[in-house]
């Protein structure tokens, strides 16, 4: 429960339906604020306090558990090493792969639970071969992708209450209607543990910040930066080189090399990615029957899905999307669908280019 | 329900009850008519009788709404009237919150520095340790009288007697204390001159059996601290505000019936306390007693379990109706690893598997055993053993 309504009318709703319910609400950041100022940003002592009125009303125990060791270890450090290797990391797969299905499912079951139920939008369907994961009734607010990084066993210990209702407006309606006073709540987003939603800045205080050279992809100097860190592929914003390239085409960040300190820059259509992998990969479920199958790549949580095919060569799940890609960083997640079903995903740690670099 | 956590709050006891309640509606006390003279009568009878409780003055009761506004008291305003070039507090590890937070508050805000004091390894202040920390740049110094969690009891009387000799101004922290040992403050402060030596000592009454929002810091008669609230200049100046005639007769009676029962009560819990413990230690063998063996509190059990997340203990022994605590209480809603056992040598990790039990006037033989099955369970449940 983490003080928002998702969580909130997901407890509710698993209540009603008679199971033995406690509420609890992870301290993940040992930084954290007391009020909230904002939709950035999460659990504070006013979210907790939140979640725990909401417990009350439902006549459920509420606990508040620290996580926040494992959770500095398995996300926050996992954060600033990806980005000082110069991949772009999700630090919300690694909270749900890490933390909330892994650390707090080993105490929930150590401690005689069955399930852990959270406000997410996505539903569970027995299938041929075992249980599914698959996305919500409404394509706008799920969240299946994040769900993603889950695997067989995890997913038989989750419950998703609200993967079947068709809008969030209905699950507000109903927060409204049971008296919970975060039914007006703004949804949190960005990271949970940069409040501020300054990223860069983070990562400034983190890392450091130490000036170095941006390039095009022939290895002229173009301009310098305050810190490689602070870049992503396929970003725009923030290049500040000054004059424009020569051909009047906006430049894009193609590649970050972390151990130089340096950016390559380039045209869009440098961008395009013709095969993603990862040798970090996992099935949300039974394991897909055949090696090489069709299905559907998502690579942002927001990002629309594309038609590709899926192959597991030397180790690695090998993605090759129908039409290459725009901006895919290494590091991000690339979760497969064959249609609502998520099969599963990977860390993206190889990208190739759809287009060769002009001598 | 089986309720062992009495260090956190103890019921309120019923002659307390009764006593508060009759005494409510009484008046003001500053009232100058003869409504304000029957209110200031009662409110005065009841500092009298706390004062003997607690071997002072009774000029030296100011009134407060509890342990934390007392230490709040004492720090502050002990800091704020220190004497020339003294810019450092004398703060030994494993101190409440309240003194941590405030000493952090002054470090932050007034350019303060903490000298800190280690504990031993059960946990005590080492008067010789504590004796070195002070010296002519210390505004003031403070001091647990006995240790919340770890149950450990200091030497109060040699640690006054170290601030008397270095000419520092000493607050004792007896929240955890009080009811438990005899207070004696005037014979603990002795002859030292003004404004060094011992000058306050905080406590708290619902840690006696009386109602929350009720304490007391006692000011020596030879030491002016500045007030945190102004006002109408009750109390010396100290502590401004409508009294609380209520509190102070419920606050009288806890601590008289405190000290009436005291031998026997302590004879009773030291009973059943070494009783339980022999029983774990034949049955749970990894339980480490954590605090002083020969100077602790009798109603305090500190225990560390190896291998058993202190969280997942306490909510297991919950589902079963039995109350304990991890130790350092919640802090903005978390509960953090006891900086106390911390301060004991053990690292962050061993600090989560900490248990407080505490023991009151309401525990039985028969609680204290349900307990040992209790844990027992629990703890090979968590490690499989």
């Amino acid at each position: 429960m983490s003080g928002g309504v998702d969580s909130a009318v997901a407890a509710a709703r698993a209540v009603e339906a008679g199971h033995e319910v406690v509420g609890v609400h992870l301290a993940l950041s040992r930084a954290g604020g007391t009020l909230r100022t904002g939709s950035r940003g999460c659990c504070t002592v006013e979210d907790a306090m939140d979640a725990r009125r909401v417990a009350d009303k439902l006549g459920i125990p509420f606990y508040v558990w620290d996580f926040s060791e494992r959770f500095r270890d398995d996300v926050i450090d996992d954060f600033i090493s990806e980005y000082q290797a110069g991949r772009t990391p999700n630090p919300c797969m690694r909270c749900n792969e890490k933390i909330k299905f892994a650390a707090l499912l080993e105490r929930a079951l150590e401690l005689g639970f069955d399930a852990i139920c959270t406000g997410h939008y996505a539903t569970l369907v027995e299938g041929e071969d075992g249980l599914e994961l698959h996305r919500s009734s409404e394509e706008a607010k799920d969240q299946s992708y994040v769900l993603g990084v889950l695997n067989a066993e995890q997913l038989r210990h989750c419950y998703f209450p609200l993967g079947t209702t068709p809008s969030k407006q209905i699950v507000r309606a109903e927060a409204e209607a049971r008296g919970f006073s975060v039914a007006k709540k703004p949804d949190s987003y960005d990271i949970c543990f940069i409040p501020d939603g300054d990223t860069r800045g983070y990562l400034a205080e983190k890392m450091g910040m130490e000036q170095g050279e941006i390039l095009d992809r022939s290895g002229a100097v173009l301009g310098t930066h305050e810190g490689a860190h602070a870049f992503t592929v396929g970003q725009r914003k923030g290049l500040n080189i000054g004059r424009p390239a020569p051909d009047g085409k906006p430049r894009f960040v193609l590649e970050i090399r972390p151990v130089q300190n340096q950016v390559v820059v380039g045209p869009k259509e440098a961008l395009a990615v013709s095969r993603i992998s990862g040798s970090r990969y996992s099935w949300a479920g039974p394991a897909p029957r055949d090696t090489e199958f069709a299905c559907e790549v998502q690579i942002r949580a927001h990002a629309d899905p594309v038609p590709a095919l899926a192959a597991l060569e030397g180790g690695s799940l090998v993605i090759t999307p129908e039409v290459p890609l725009d901006g895919v960083a290494t590091g991000q997640t690339a979760v497969v669908y064959v249609g609502t079903r998520v099969v599963g995903q990977c860390t993206i740690d190889t990208t190739v280019s759809a287009v060769p670099v002009e001598a | 329900m089986i309720y062992l956590d009495h260090a956190a709050t103890t019921p309120l006891r019923g002659e307390v009850r009764d006593a508060w309640l009759e005494a409510q509606g009484v008046g003001n006390a500053s009232s100058v008519h003869g409504a304000g003279q029957r209110a200031r009568r009662v409110l005065e009878e009841a500092r009298e009788r706390i004062a003997t409780s607690l071997g002072c003055q009774p000029i030296e009761v100011v009134l407060t709404s509890g342990g934390t506004e007392s230490v709040n008291l004492a720090l502050k305003g002990l800091w704020s009237s220190r004497g020339p070039q003294r810019d450092t507090i004398v703060l030994p590890d494993g101190e409440h919150h309240a003194s941590l937070d405030a000493a952090s508050w002054l470090v932050a805000r007034e350019g303060a520095r903490v000298r800190s004091v280690a504990l031993d390894r059960v946990g005590r202040i080492p008067e010789d340790a504590f004796r070195e920390a002070l010296d002519s740049s210390t505004a003031l110094a403070t001091a647990l009288v006995a240790a919340n969690e770890t149950g450990t009891i200091n030497d109060a009387p040699a640690l006054s007697r170290a601030a008397a000799a270095a000419g520092v101004p000493l607050h004792l922290d007896a929240v955890a204390a009080a009811g438990h040992l005899a207070i004696e403050f005037s014979a603990w402060r002795g002859p030292a001159v003004a404004g060094a030596g011992l000058v306050a000592l905080s406590i708290s009454g619902h840690k006696l059996g009386a109602p929350v929002g009720t304490g007391a810091l006692i000011v020596s008669r030879h030491a002016a601290p500045d007030p945190l609230l102004h006002g109408g200049g009750q109390q010396r100046g100290l502590r401004a505000g409508t009294q609380d005639v209520a509190g102070a007769v419920a606050l009288a009676t806890a601590l008289e019936l405190a000290d009436a029962e005291r031998e026997a009560e302590n004879a009773r819990l030291e009973e059943l306390r070494s009783r339980f413990l022999a029983t774990l230690g034949a049955r749970l063998a990894e339980a480490v007693v954590l605090g002083d063996p020969d100077s602790h509190l009798p109603g305090t059990i500190h225990l560390h379990l190896p291998g058993a997340e202190g969280e997942s203990l306490l909510f297991l022994l919950d589902q079963r109706g039995i109350s304990v605590s991890t130790g350092s209480a919640c802090q903005a809603g978390v509960a953090e690893p006891s900086h106390v056992v911390m301060a004991l040598g053990y690292s962050a990790e061993a600090a989560r598997q900490v248990l407080r039990i505490s023991m009151g006037r309401t525990t039985s033989e028969a609680d204290m055993d349900r307990l040992g099955e209790a844990l027992v369970d629990d703890y090979s449940r968590l490690t499989h053993r």
